[in-house]
């Protein structure tokens, strides 16, 4: 990796400018021009990315249901629970939080585990970057703050598509924002009046969004390497590490392998 | 039902809920803060490109493996959806009655 300000030798984004004033929107909405359609961010993609994701929007409504009777039970108040949820915005790391919470308050585990949980959502920012590269940084970080793993995967989806709907993450987080909010209270105020998740298959959502999300992104043969080396890498650090590194590594070991196979 | 307390707020705890907010909005940022200030090579952008499907194949793949015959079952049951009709609504609909019904049954 160099960085732009202190190495200039790589030519690229001036080959890039210059690919793009000679063919002036001209490939805009050609499946051929997969990663240089125009990109939009208007009301309609905000719209577009809202109704898409209120289905998977309420599954994840489930797993706010259980974290606000999760933080109910480890002595949060529903005040404190949804302020969690409407600030942190991050299911795995808000569930694990709640878990660790003991008297007197182990802070520093807490927002480091937080941490260890959620760098995962870097990795996913990056995997956006081509398309929110070409927003300004208003509306791409602010975009970004709304990501969870759910709308990440719906909105990848439909960039990868071509649609060029720089505002559907918006959308999405908006939609999925709401659900987790609103089912937060539900959980914490309903308290133990809902019995265990599992009964109605709600654990079930967040797996079947994420095979669901693989079919759509197989891209044919030429996936299964990077893809098996993730499998692998995966498995054997869930086993061996605590928390959720087994993300991160497995998302950076198959990233690793491509670049090298790239060279040869 | 909301019993006394429900709307308190401790100080410590906003606290240590707001440092969560801070580091989480780091890590949802920090992916494409870093992009902007690195020269992509085309190698680079193809370990980028395959991050995707292998994040996704990272987060299912000791969640399905720590499942048994009902999880598996149902996760098929999502994949073949999935392929036939491309909807995401349809495939949830699916894997997720497939999963209550294996799980009455096995």
């Amino acid at each position: 990796m160099t960085r732009t300000d202190g190495d200039d030798t790589d030519p690229s984004p001036g080959a890039h400018a210059d690919r793009a004033s000679d063919e002036p929107a001209a490939d805009s909405g050609s499946p051929v021009a997969d990663d240089r359609e125009a990109i939009t961010f208007d009301r309609a993609g905000v719209r577009a990315g809202f109704l898409t994701c209120v289905p998977v929007a309420l599954g994840v409504g489930g797993y706010g249901v259980a974290f606000g009777m999760l933080a109910r039970r480890a002595g949060l108040s529903v005040a404190e629970a949804t302020l969690m949820s409407a600030t942190v915005l991050a299911g795995a790391a808000q569930i694990v939080a709640v878990e660790l919470w003991a008297e007197p308050l182990p802070v520093a585990t807490i927002v480091l585990t937080t941490l260890a949980i959620n760098l995962r959502y870097s990795l996913m920012g990056a995997a956006l970057g081509p398309w929110l590269e070409r927003l300004s940084p208003l509306r791409s970080y602010g975009s970004l703050l709304l990501m969870a793993d759910e709308n990440w995967a719906l909105t990848m989806r439909d960039l990868k598509s071509g649609s060029g709907r720089g505002a559907f993450l918006l959308g999405t987080g908006i939609a999925i924002w709401c659900f987790w909010v609103a089912s937060t209270i539900v959980g914490a105020a309903a308290g133990g009046a809902i019995g265990d998740p599992a009964q109605y298959g709600i654990d079930f959502v967040l797996a079947a969004v994420f095979v669901a999300l693989a079919v759509d992104l197989w891209e044919g043969y030429s996936t299964l390497v990077p893809w098996l080396v993730s499998l692998a890498t995966a498995v054997t650090a869930a086993e061996l590490l605590p928390g959720r590194w087994y993300i991160l590594l497995g998302g950076l070991a198959a990233a690793a392998v491509e670049v090298v196979r790239h060279g040869r | 039902m909301v019993g006394e307390g429900a709307f308190a707020l401790d100080p410590l705890v906003v606290g240590v809920i707001l440092a969560m907010t801070l580091v989480t909005a780091l890590t949802k940022v920090g992916g494409l803060w870093l992009l902007r200030r690195i020269e992509v090579s085309e190698r680079l952008e193809a370990g980028l490109s395959v991050l995707p499907g292998a994040i996704v194949i990272a987060i299912l793949a000791p969640e399905l493996a720590t499942g048994g015959p009902a999880e598996w079952s149902a996760a098929g049951i999502v994949v073949l959806v999935m392929w036939r009709t491309e909807s995401i609504l349809l495939s949830l609909c699916g894997g997720v009655g497939a999963v209550v019904l294996f799980r009455a049954v096995g």
